[in-house]
């Protein structure tokens, strides 16, 4: 195995950009069912993010990654998805603790401890139209797979395509959770925006994770 | 798009460094993190008030800093609530040692942050309480929905709970205040059109030309229905009607009546507005004592208004009366 901090970083960096190229279309979905807002917030959270990484010592966990993660975002992003995804990957953090290399069961772990984090803050279900619609398939497919014996890479391949279905999944619904839930019915037709982002940057841990993995060794390749 | 503006992104910040030059009487203010301060913060011994909440709803928040209503005002991004930082920076420094109100609208997004920046207040040992406002009927309270928004009615509690702090009550006091007021506090909003968020460069939505959107937030989500326009007086009907329900107010009582411009109403239909709601009043026995009417809670250039009534006794009416000394609303000092 060999997802470590490398990993986490190239995660973090591909996801920031995955958030600036999505920006326009997060603010339109957001525009649609909300107030236009998360795409511009998300942008400047990630890029505040990019500003500190370079700060994390030579030495660093994926921890301690996840953590600079976590409260750069609370200090920057604002609105509801600051303190909810800030929070996930604040859940994260404590999760993979000092470990300096991640497995599938840590993966799984923790990813389940950022959904968790994210439902602790926004007490929102699967189904309320919201970011958990993207997370709780994630988890559920990475812990599948992980039953299943596969390896880290396809564990969070099998989140990222997860976590996608589940943003597509909410575009029927309508929204029991914030500002989204005061459209009633007129939310219906409409993908929700912190579910569409979470699916971006789940799926940006799959593919750097497939572009950084090197097998344990005496794996078969 | 067209407005006047130099970066998107510098909006707010040179939006609130204006605001301190133009009123250095009153305030000070902070661009790193972003709040705004009354003058002479802290004052040794009263309860401080901070409220905040994303930009984009001028002179809400930090045209009511000042002598008898808010300490502090933190205003976010446009439409987006700020973080937990510059709500602890403004929480620390107007400790004047009484304990801190914060005030915050039920948008989920400043609910989160200032729960999060109460709980890093604690920790510094400050005495912080939470009122959250949500005077808005459009939204049914229920597990279905965020439940109902803070809306305009957050002048009222921000005014008459910066009077009980000014007069010297302590914390729990001017806590149980400011829930009262919320308690009796309704508001219904409509819009005529869509405000257009600097950064999205777009309307936030589309109405058509003979539309409106009955039940709006502040900023422009939609509550209840989309109907066809209709003459002023209909519309003040149609939004007194859940109002006056909602509480329900009755024969007999005194009340406030607020009617709120949205930014891009003229004051002269905001009048037309008012005089229909208090001919309605006046026809259910209901006293309009006290009176608000202007731009207080925008939602940037969106076309629109709301009403909002208030029940008061002689302690809100004795408090809503008291010297008030800020940008955007000043008597008696």
């Amino acid at each position: 195995m060999s997802l470590g901090i490398t990993w986490v970083r190239d995660w973090v960096t591909e996801s920031a950009r995955v958030v600036a190229e999505h920006r326009v279309e997060l603010i339109t979905l957001d525009r649609e069912i909300g107030d236009g807002d998360h795409g511009e917030n998300l942008d400047r959270g990630f890029s505040a993010v990019m500003a500190k990484l370079g700060d994390l010592p030579p030495d660093a966990v994926p921890g301690d990654a996840l953590k600079l993660v976590a409260t750069t975002l609370i200090s920057t992003v604002g609105g509801a998805s600051g303190p909810l995804l800030g929070t996930a990957y604040l859940k994260a953090s404590v999760a993979v603790g000092k470990e300096p290399e991640l497995d599938g069961a840590a993966l799984v772990a923790m990813l389940t401890a950022a959904r968790d984090g994210a439902v602790l803050r926004g007490k929102a279900e699967v189904g309320d139209k919201t970011m958990i619609d993207s997370w709780t398939p994630a988890v559920d497919a990475a812990a599948a797979a992980l039953a299943d014996g596969r390896n880290e890479v396809e564990i969070l391949q099998a989140a990222a395509d997860a976590a996608a279905a589940g943003a597509e999944s909410t575009e029927p619904l309508i929204a029991h959770k914030g500002r989204a839930s005061y459209l009633g019915e007129r939310a219906i037709g409409h993908r929700d925006p912190g579910a569409q982002s979470s699916a971006l940057i789940i799926r940006a841990a799959a593919d750097t994770a497939a572009a950084d993995f090197v097998p344990a060794a005496g794996s078969e390749n | 798009m067209k407005k006047i503006i130099n970066d998107p992104k510098d909006v707010v910040t040179e939006s609130v460094a204006g605001f301190g030059a133009a009123h250095p009487d009153l305030v000070t203010i902070s661009l790193d993190p972003v709040y705004i301060l009354r003058v002479d913060e802290p004052v040794k011994g009263k309860v401080a008030l901070v409220s905040g909440g994303g930009g984009g709803h001028e002179p809400l928040h930090g045209g009511f800093v000042g002598f008898g209503m808010l300490d502090a005002a933190v205003p976010g991004p446009i439409f987006t609530s700020p973080t937990p930082d510059p709500i602890l920076a403004a929480t620390i420094a107007v400790d004047g040692g009484a304990g801190v109100l914060h005030i915050v609208k039920n948008y989920t997004g400043d609910v989160l942050n200032f729960e999060t920046a109460a709980d890093l207040a604690a920790a510094e040992g400050i005495d912080v309480r939470t009122v959250i406002v949500d005077d808005d009927v459009a939204v049914k309270d229920s597990t279905w929905t965020a439940g109902r928004r803070g809306v305009a009615g957050t002048v009222l509690v921000e005014k008459i709970a910066g009077a009980a702090a000014e007069r010297g009550d302590d914390l729990d006091a001017v806590a149980a205040v400011a829930t009262k007021v919320n308690a009796q506090t309704r508001t219904l909003g409509i819009a005529l059109t869509a405000p257009t968020v600097p950064h999205a460069g777009e309307p936030s939505f589309t109405l058509d030309e003979d539309e409106i959107e009955i039940g709006i937030g502040i900023h422009g989500e939609p509550g209840r229905e989309r109907i066809k326009l209709e003459p002023a007086d209909a519309i003040v009907d149609r939004m007194l009607e859940p109002i006056l329900e909602d509480l329900p107010f009755a024969s007999g009582d005194s009340v406030l009546l607020f009617v709120n411009g949205m930014g891009g109403t003229p004051l002269v239909e905001l009048y037309i507005m008012f005089r229909r709601a208090a001919e309605v009043l006046a026809a259910q026995g209901i006293t309009v004592t006290r009176t608000l009417v202007g731009n207080f809670v925008t939602s940037l250039e969106m076309q629109g208004a709301s009403i909002t009534v208030l029940k008061l006794d002689d302690e809100l009416t004795g408090l809503w009366d008291a010297p008030v000394q800020t940008a955007a609303l000043r008597w008696g000092r």
